[in-house]
């Protein structure tokens, strides 16, 4: 098992906590993880990023070179990094924002309007959330229940005001990919 | 935080290690790549009842270490590389007076203010002293999260079994990556007595810790002093990891991120069929010297991968003493090698070391 995923998009879009929850679910799947995300004067106004690697082997670098999947969630994050996709890949786009130009060839593209999707369940900031059902249905990591609890625990009971819309946003991910899949 | 693995920055881990260490106070002044652990301290100081102060610069906060480890408290500071010049002052009084206490180096590129960029360019200063004076310091190096948390707990032992400044090596890439980590293995300390420590003098007669000697003969015989423990040191506390090295007919010697970057190249190269092993040191003084000069005797070459223009080298080329060739690879200024790089730089090493052989 080997997963390098670069997910990317505008700052505050809450990629660093997808990041992060997915390298969590994965890190209790029993599995080696690591999540790196960019830091400093770099994510002011341009693209922040994070690098999460899953493997059933010792990790040696943090640094995704090559891309197994590719989150981007808006247009600079998807032309700085669709040229680090590998070919066997997966592409996952928030076309709300971005038109796709000069696709990387990939195994599987998924165009997912999830900031229109959010949107529309009632709070654009759940974008994070339908791609985070999207990645999940993809890549099938762990089971619907399973992502769901470990939202929650990731946002705690101080913020369980967000669980049901986000569980909301994770399913709507998870059921749109699931018919594209099937096309 | 029980037994279970928990998903952690190394900042944040050196953060929680020194915590159950024991560290009483914890003096630190803003700056990247280091931010979260002086973040992580400034929560869980405060929610531990210690001590916890974001000083008004790098200097105050040494000396601040130096004031509490003077009275017999477990104390740490920490920064990156532009900050850790500026406490280099600090160090040397406290290596004078003979002071525990930790500090960590999340070192970024340099020279100058650099960048915010991982490197690993402050080898020499956390060497080979960094301030003035004739002294040494403690230096650890962890490669994962998991040893920035284990380094930093046996750092406070360290500073404490020989009364001295202990550095902990890391760099930007280790202080901002999450990994695994588990803290079970690391009771709360209980730190030895202190019987030199300034305490106020009830009961018994008045110490004093100084580090001016104005007496020459009396600086010489404190220098001598100084010297014998550092030979102790130099003999108990050598630390390093070799990965196969039985059958090796290559040596990596890296240390840190680069390490972890360089065991990629080594497992694709063996795969190629080169025997390749390596030695990762995990003190960087006292240096792994023992261990390079065995492999001297059966490797063909050693390639040295560092985050700078090559530092460390020179210990390698030190422990070699000539024997066999010695190669620097890297990249500076904030970037680090790919292992695709390193593995490409092991086929280059090996045909240059086989046209020597046949000339």
């Amino acid at each position: 098992m080997l997963e390098r995923a670069i997910i990317a998009g505008f700052g505050g879009q809450g990629l660093m906590f997808m990041g992060k929850l997915t390298t969590k679910i994965m890190m209790h799947e029993g599995l080696h993880v690591t999540y790196f995300p960019s830091y400093g004067a770099e994510v002011r106004g341009g693209t922040a990023n994070c690098h999460v690697i899953v493997s059933s082997d010792e990790i040696a670098s943090p640094v995704v070179e090559e891309a197994d999947t590719l989150v981007t969630m808006n247009q600079p994050s998807y032309e700085r990094f669709k040229t680090v996709l590998a070919p066997h890949g997966a592409m996952l786009a928030n076309t709300s924002l971005i038109r796709m130009t000069d696709p990387p060839k990939a195994k599987t593209t998924l165009e997912v309007p999830a900031t229109q999707m959010a949107s529309d369940l009632g709070d654009v900031r759940a974008a994070n959330m339908i791609m985070m059902g999207a990645y999940n249905a993809v890549r099938e990591f762990v089971p619907f229940d399973n992502l769901v609890e470990q939202m929650k625990a990731a946002f705690g009971e101080r913020k369980a005001a967000v669980w049901e819309l986000n569980t909301r946003a994770i399913a709507a991910g998870r059921k749109f990919t699931q018919e594209q899949l099937r096309k | 935080m029980g037994q279970e693995k928990v998903l952690m920055t190394g900042n944040e881990a050196i953060g929680e290690a020194a915590i159950r260490a024991g560290v009483q106070a914890y003096y630190g002044y803003p700056i990247t790549p280091q931010n979260e652990l002086t973040a992580y301290m400034s929560r869980r100081m405060l929610e531990e009842g210690r001590v916890f102060i974001q000083s008004e610069s790098e200097l105050a906060a040494i000396s601040m270490v130096t004031g509490s480890s003077v009275s017999g408290k477990r104390a740490m500071t920490s920064s990156s590389s532009p900050g850790i010049s500026l406490k280099q002052e600090g160090i040397s009084y406290m290596a004078g007076m003979e002071l525990p206490g930790v500090i960590v180096n999340v070192m970024r590129g340099g020279p100058g203010l650099g960048n915010i960029g991982p490197a690993q360019s402050d080898y020499w200063q956390a060497t080979r002293g960094g301030g003035h004076g004739d002294y040494r310091t403690i230096c650890l190096a962890p490669s994962t999260v998991q040893e920035c948390a284990d380094l930093v707990y046996l750092a406070f032992d360290l500073a404490d079994k020989h009364r001295n400044p202990v550095l902990v090596l890391a760099d930007g890439r280790l202080g901002q990556m999450m990994e695994p980590v588990t803290f079970a293995h690391l009771p709360d300390a209980q730190p030895p007595e202190k019987p030199w420590a300034l305490t106020g003098a009830k009961g018994r007669q008045p110490q004093r810790i100084v580090s001016l000697h104005l007496n020459l003969d009396e600086l010489e015989q404190h220098n001598i002093k100084l010297g014998k423990k550092y030979a102790k040191i130099e003999k108990d506390e050598v630390r390093f990891e070799e990965i196969q090295m039985d059958d090796a007919e290559a040596c990596i010697v890296a240390y840190g991120t680069s390490a972890r970057v360089a065991k990629e190249s080594l497992k694709r190269a063996r795969q190629q069929g080169l025997k390749v092993g390596m030695i990762r040191p995990i003190t960087l003084w006292p240096y792994p010297y023992e261990p390079v000069r065995a492999a001297a005797d059966r490797v063909r070459f050693f390639l040295v991968p560092e985050m700078s223009l090559g530092q460390m080298i020179e210990d390698v080329r030190l422990g070699v003493e000539g024997k066999k060739p010695v190669y620097h690879t890297g990249r500076c200024g904030g970037n680090v090698s790919t292992a695709q790089e390193i593995l490409d730089e092991l086929h280059h090493c090996c045909q240059k070391t086989q046209t020597a052989t046949r000339v």
